[in-house]
């Protein structure tokens, strides 16, 4: 068996009295999707910001192609090229596409100012590939729709050559279009041979999208399966159950 | 007709907020030019003006930064207080024994201490807020009584003056630099800002941006060295009064030539303040800090996930504030060539109005530099224009208070309409 791209191992984190991820381990292979599963306030989205260096894990640890790696801070994660896509966008609504793209990374002139010329033109290069209708580039991302300022937010992800790629409620608040527009990214983006987390509420999505889907309850990992083996109703019955059909048969 | 001049400011490129304050600035003026029978619009008042809003101008930057980040900094006015009354006692009665009176060191090591003092007053009051995470409103409404505090119990009450004479020169009419430096410095600056607009231009180009027609260009070129222009004018026509020329003559054992006269020139403080717009400007657009300021306003979330340190930005705004502070009680006490404990008092008030004024969003992420240079001269301009009319200060302070409540309401309504938030 080959060498997980990304292991997290035996993963806990509690807020007060509640354990809010609780002895989690999950994987990604290179080219993998990689669903997870559960209720809100499942500890779906609480574990993927320990990837993203959001939160400090209490206990467990990280590994990157097999290495093990401390992730404190979202720059950490960002050098094991662990990029992240979050639910709310996380962008800065009253700045424009390019400086949204690069924040916390500018690229800067010799005299160390932020060049916003050079950054509108890469910024301008990768749209071209993800968001060919894309054109406001000079106004801030608050006046752009949802599937643009998504576009944006994966641009960004995108650019910086990431390697593992965490996108948490990605077609959330986008049209059918929109939607069946990441849904392309994704396969290409693995075709790229990247590692993907993919958070989603959307069963159906998830089954046609994930190669493999891992379910959580209350902090717990119910299980890990692969799409094939198992049925839609038996993924249902672990996110609402809490039981892994599979395992009681 | 009004879409034809929609269009030439779009091509120009230029701000339709910042023409609107240009148009209420010119608007103040004439009226009060009418109501006092032509002596608002005059160089020698025009002059005054700018050395009046000096001060407040340069800390109404700083102001920007802290409003932007969705903080507030009640402090600023208490800051000037007890950083001016402790440069007062340096430059009197500490550096004169050690290095003799009027050596010019004094002056450029009160300022330097000043300086320090400012942004370790800042950095403090910022890592409370920061680090803390003590609402900025609560640790600055403390700051404002701990600070004009200190500054009554450094003097006891007492005013000190008169103040080192280089000391002085930073702060008024007695510190400008004449004719021939004031025109060197204009085409200086519009050589800049001519090289400035071409560099821009070729840069757009080689990266196949869309760019303004030659002619726009060439007409905001002409706009802008104009303005230069017409501003280093002002400043040169003021006559410095035939009195005051005589006594120096008379000082340095000489007569007078009849029909002699000489012009101020720029006023070292507004030097200081073009500098300091200038500088907060390029630091506002142009490098990573201030990149960060907007994001951390935009959404302090969205910057955090973006790996930045927003409790250590927060300690390097209001250390930045702190340091504009001490520059301003560098010009508001030399200008006054004394330095008393009530120094400063309800400037914080002004500044805030002059960066609200200006667009500045006190919801956060929204805010300009030039805007609150503008705003702080509006309001200066409004208030000694009432003063001239003769309006009687509780009166002056009813209107101030009203006209910034419309200007807010009026940057809504910009706001709603331009779909800017």
């Amino acid at each position: 068996m080959s060498t997980p791209l990304l292991e997290m191992r035996n993963i806990s984190i509690h807020f007060g009295g509640i354990k809010a991820v609780d002895d989690v381990s999950i994987d990604v292979m290179p080219g993998e999707v990689v669903g997870l599963l559960g209720h809100n306030g499942a500890g779906k989205s609480t574990l993927i910001k320990i990837l993203s260096g959001a939160y400090k894990k209490d206990a467990g640890e990280i590994f990157v192609d097999g290495k093990k790696v401390e992730i404190h801070s979202p720059i950490d994660a960002r050098e094991h090229n662990i990029e992240t896509i979050y639910q709310t966008l996380a962008l800065s609504d009253n700045l424009d596409a390019a400086s949204n793209l690069f924040l916390g990374r500018e690229i800067t002139t010799k005299f160390g100012l932020v060049d916003d010329t050079a950054m509108e033109a890469e910024s301008r290069k990768i749209m071209a590939r993800l968001n060919p209708n894309f054109q406001r580039f000079s106004e801030p991302v608050r006046s752009l729709s949802g599937g643009q300022r998504q576009s944006v937010a994966i641009a960004r992800a995108v650019y910086f050559n990431a390697r593992i790629l965490i996108m948490d409620e990605p077609t959330a608040a986008l049209g059918v279009h929109e939607t069946a527009m990441v849904a392309d990214l994704i396969k290409e983006l693995k075709a790229q041979g990247l590692g993907i987390f993919l958070i989603s509420h959307d069963t159906r999505e998830m089954m046609e999208l994930c190669d493999r889907v891992s379910v959580m309850k209350n902090g717990k990992l119910i299980g890990t399966e692969r799409v094939e083996d198992v049925t839609e109703d038996d993924i249902l019955s672990m996110i609402i159950m809490g039981k892994n059909p599979k395992q009681a048969a | 007709m009004s879409g034809g001049l929609g269009n030439l400011i779009k091509t120009l490129q230029i701000d339709t907020r910042l023409l609107g304050m240009i148009g209420a600035f010119i608007v103040i003026s004439l009226v009060f030019h009418i109501a006092t029978g032509g002596t608002f619009l005059t160089p020698r008042n025009l002059f005054t003006l700018t050395l009046q809003t000096a001060s407040v101008a340069v800390m109404a930057t700083g102001m920007v930064f802290v409003i932007v980040t969705r903080n507030i900094d009640l402090s600023i006015g208490s800051m000037l207080g007890i950083i001016g009354m402790l440069m007062g006692v340096i430059q009197v009665q500490i550096l004169p024994d050690f290095l003799g009176f009027g050596n010019p060191a004094i002056w450029i090591i009160t300022v330097l201490i000043g300086l320090l003092l400012g942004a370790a007053i800042g950095a403090f009051q910022g890592w409370l807020i920061g680090y803390l995470v003590i609402p900025s409103f609560i640790v600055t409404l403390g700051g404002l009584l701990i600070w004009r505090g200190g500054a009554w119990w450094v003097s006891k009450g007492t005013t000190i003056s008169p103040l080192d004479p280089n000391f002085i020169k930073l702060g008024g009419a007695s510190g400008t630099i004449g004719v021939t430096a004031s025109w060197a410095l204009a085409i200086v600056g519009s050589v800049l800002t001519i090289i400035f607009l071409i560099n821009t231009r070729r840069k757009h180009i080689s990266h196949g941006f869309a760019v303004k027609p030659v002619w726009a260009e060439y007409a905001l070129g002409a706009i802008l060295v104009g303005t230069i222009s017409g501003i280093t004018a002002i400043m040169n026509a003021y006559l410095i009064p035939t009195r005051i020329l005589e006594r120096r003559f008379t000082a340095e054992g000489l007569e007078m030539p009849e029909g002699y006269t000489e012009a101020y020139g720029f006023p070292i403080s507004v030097l200081i303040v073009l500098f300091v717009t200038i500088a907060m400007t390029v630091v506002a657009r142009k490098t990573r800090f201030g990149r960060y300021v907007f994001a951390m306003g935009g959404n302090p979330d969205a910057a955090e996930l973006s790996g930045i340190n927003t409790r250590k930005l927060t300690v390097k705004v209001f250390a930045l504030m702190g340091a504009l502070t001490a520059i301003a009680a560098v010009i508001a006490s030399a200008r006054l060539g004394s330095a008393g404990s009530s120094l400063g008092e309800l400037d914080e008030l002004r500044v805030i109005a002059a960066a609200v004024i200006g667009g500045t969003a006190l919801a956060g992420g929204v805010g300009t530099i030039y805007g609150a240079i503008l705003g702080a001269l509006i309001m200066q301009a409004l208030v000694s224009g009432m003063g001239m009319v003769g309006v009687d200060s509780p009166l002056q302070n009813m209107i101030v208070g009203g006209v910034l409540i419309l200007a807010v309401w009026i940057d809504i309504i910009y706001r709603r309409k331009t779909g800017d938030a």
